[in-house]
């Protein structure tokens, strides 16, 4: 037999995502839960602030985010808990798989699911809050986009941590909340104004903090995954 | 200049203030400790009846004496946090754990106080006890995060893997400290942005400057004992088997 | 020849071991006073021992003594809390990355994903070792697992999961090869199978570490022995 080069990191990467991304599809039951359990928190969302469709439409951005904020939370921790079943993940790292790469390529997965399901719940939410795309679909896709990957960078460096230490299921929220805010505030905000139009030409600016925010926290999230992985 | 030269002789003064309260005796913190809460019934009597009343805000403007050097010793812990979690990252040592650790949790005493604080002032300002001013408001959020950074380290029990992953999450959080002011000034800029006051009074000055040494003693005499409770901690737990030589037969 | 050195350990301001002979590269591996601590418990407390490359070491000892420990501190996927890893005179834990291509372990978990097929598992591995698939099916096929090779792991039983870690170690042809309990939950025929791959790891000049409570089988596959009891070395 050979003895073959290993890949570098971005071709350690796309094994890995692709791996996820295979993951994810054989266990689509699982993703499938996770869309029903965000429509029924958009749902939750319409009952307590409702009847009124005035205050649903002005909260139409953010409620969108808090649904799929949500739902982050339980798909982050899913993320993880498939790679604990048969230690998986020590396989990976005994491969030897570059932590780096296992960073990129599950929180790229992660964030792919979380633009799945914000485009799958978007139209429920505008029926719901009877809210359109004023300033089309580019725009929110882009918010989107920007948005899931808000989440899932920091939200799988803490669930790795989160897996592993005792009341995960609390941990992980209670970390991941509070980092997110400003992250939330501009894709509430950035949402809104594509149901509302743009008047004051605010967007860019919040698609900035937005991109800025990715930009941090995936280089951060890089860096300190290695720490967060090796004992 | 006088910013930058002021700065470097506080970080001496505070550095040589915690590395001889962490040496020293236990009498010595508790005559800090004293000494400090002297300072803070003297500042309290100074601010309330020798300083004059605000100007524009009277005498509700007072709780700033206590107010502000609250914020700034929570600020000062928080940062103390960052770079004790960033040096541990760089060379690992259970003296930079204990004291991430311990800065944390007087932040976060000294957030709370602050914040209280913020909000009592608040009331007869503006009406209300919270109004989301941003600064209260990013206060809020950081409080929040670290009191989840002190969750997880509860929540791990192997003292490794606490102090690094601590250390990761301290850098995340302290990383996120101006990202969330800008945000939620941005987000509140919408409304009515208020304003705090400015002491000008050379009266003003002394009552604030008197409570900060107050409360810098108590910070001084928290940290230091928060400290060597943390270190103590990490000591027994990781104290090292017994030889086999050693171990009763 | 160079001494350890003397002075604080990276955490407990231990000493670490003196005055003993390092980085002998005839050596696959060294454990110079390792301890190694989780929470509260010492599971490993000062173990010393050398391995010489090419041997194999029988590691025995009751549940709770540390034998998987060892190994996955041995596979650099742990580190010790005190003392110093050496293999093949590199540092087990500075140079994690360029040892561990050299190392596998067959653990108590399976390492692989219930939801993908046996292939998939394999070849996510071969890729991540730069390998080409191909290789994947000739050893699906040594395996005897070619029928269900395109099945999930998660419809395969104890015994087959075992034989496709297994395959998984021969893929990356290690120097150093780590088995916790490879016997376990395998029939006499699985016995018998294992028993041989072990045997031609062994005569391929790899290194063999083999911790398991079926003595009678590792006995003769072995030529060296260890046995551990709470977390310390001590004369079977």
């Amino acid at each position: 037999m050979s003895a073959g080069r290993p890949p570098n990191l971005l071709g350690a990467t796309w094994v890995l995502v692709r791996k996820d991304l295979l993951l994810e599809w054989r266990t689509r039951a699982r993703a499938n839960a996770l869309v029903f359990f965000s429509l029924a928190t958009l749902l939750l969302f319409s009952f307590a602030l409702g009847p009124d469709t005035t205050i649903l439409r002005r909260a139409a951005g953010g409620t969108l985010w808090l649904a799929i904020l949500l739902a982050s939370v339980l798909a982050l921790g899913e993320s993880f808990r498939v790679e604990q079943e048969n230690a998986a993940l020590d396989g990976l790292r005994l491969a030897p798989a570059d932590a780096r790469a296992l960073f990129l390529a599950k929180s790229l997965a992660n964030a792919l699911l979380l633009m799945l399901l914000g485009t799958v719940i978007l139209p429920v939410l505008a029926a719901l809050a009877g809210v359109t795309l004023v300033q089309g679909p580019g725009p929110m896709a882009v918010v989107l986009v920007l948005g899931a990957l808000a989440i899932a960078g920091p939200g799988t460096l803490y669930a790795a941590i989160a897996s592993q230490a005792r009341a995960r299921d609390v941990l992980l929220p209670l970390l991941l909340f509070p980092l997110l805010i400003p992250a939330l505030v501009a894709a509430a905000k950035a949402t809104s104004l594509v149901f509302e139009g743009d008047p004051m030409l605010q967007f860019r600016s919040w698609l900035g903090l937005l991109a800025g925010f990715d930009l941090v926290y995936w280089s951060l999230g890089f860096v300190l995954f290695p720490r967060v992985l090796e004992d | 200049m006088t910013h930058a030269l002021f700065t470097v002789v506080g970080l001496v003064v505070v550095g040589g203030g915690l590395y001889l309260l962490v040496r020293g005796p236990a009498s010595l913190r508790a005559g800090v400790a004293v000494l400090g809460l002297v300072l803070l019934i003297s500042g309290a009597w100074y601010g309330l009846s020798v300083a004059p009343p605000d100007r524009e805000m009277g005498n509700v403007q007072r709780i700033m004496y206590v107010h502000v050097p609250a914020q700034w010793m929570a600020l000062m812990a928080v940062t103390l946090n960052f770079f004790c979690s960033v040096a541990y990252l760089f060379r690992p040592g259970w003296a930079k754990d204990a004291l991430a650790e311990a800065s944390a949790e007087v932040g976060l005493f000294f957030g709370a106080v602050g914040l209280v604080l913020g909000s009592i002032w608040g009331k007869p300002t503006w009406g209300v006890y919270w109004s989301w001013d941003p600064r209260l408001t990013s206060e809020a959020i950081l409080l929040v995060a670290y009191a989840g950074y002190l969750a997880l380290r509860r929540f791990i029990d192997d003292a490794e893997r606490r102090a690094v992953w601590s250390a990761v999450v301290g850098i995340i959080i302290a990383v996120d400290i101006p990202i969330i002011w800008f945000s939620v000034r941005w987000w509140r800029s919408l409304h009515q942005m208020q304003s705090s006051p400015s002491t000008v009074d050379p009266d003003m000055v002394r009552a604030l400057r008197w409570n900060a040494f107050a409360f810098l003693a108590l910070w001084l005499v928290f940290l230091s004992s928060r400290y060597l409770i943390a270190r103590a901690r990490t000591q027994r737990e990781v104290a090292p088997p017994p030889l086999a030589a050693e171990v009763a037969t | 020849m160079n001494l350890a050195q003397e002075g604080e350990t990276r955490q407990t301001g231990l000493p670490v071991a003196r005055a003993l002979p390092l980085s002998n590269v005839s050596n696959a591996l060294e454990c110079i006073d390792v301890s190694k601590r989780y929470g509260q418990r010492w599971a490993l407390a000062r173990l010393s021992f050398v391995l010489p490359a090419g041997a194999s070491l029988l590691l025995t000892g009751h549940n709770g003594s540390g034998k998987t420990t060892l190994l996955r501190l041995l596979a650099t996927l742990l580190r010790p809390t005190t003392g110093r890893l050496v293999l093949f005179g590199q540092d087990g834990v500075a140079e994690r990355a360029t040892l561990r291509p050299r190392i596998a372990l067959l653990g108590h978990t399976s390492f692989l994903y219930e939801d993908l097929t046996a292939r998939e598992n394999c070849v996510l591995l071969a890729r991540l070792l730069g390998r080409p698939a191909s290789e994947v099916d000739e050893l699906l096929d040594r395996a005897g697992l070619a029928q269900r090779a395109d099945q999930t792991v998660r419809t395969f039983s104890a015994g087959m999961k075992k034989r496709l870690s297994i395959a998984g170690l021969l893929l990356k042809q290690p120097q150093l090869a780590l088995l916790d309990e490879p016997f376990a939950a395998l029939d006499p025929s699985g016995i018998a199978e294992m028993e041989q791959h072990i045997r031609s790891l062994s005569r391929a000049g790899t290194t063999v570490v083999l911790a398991t409570h079926q003595v009678e089988h590792g006995q003769t596959l072995c030529t060296e022995r260890l046995h551990l009891s709470a977390g310390r070395a001590t004369l079977a």
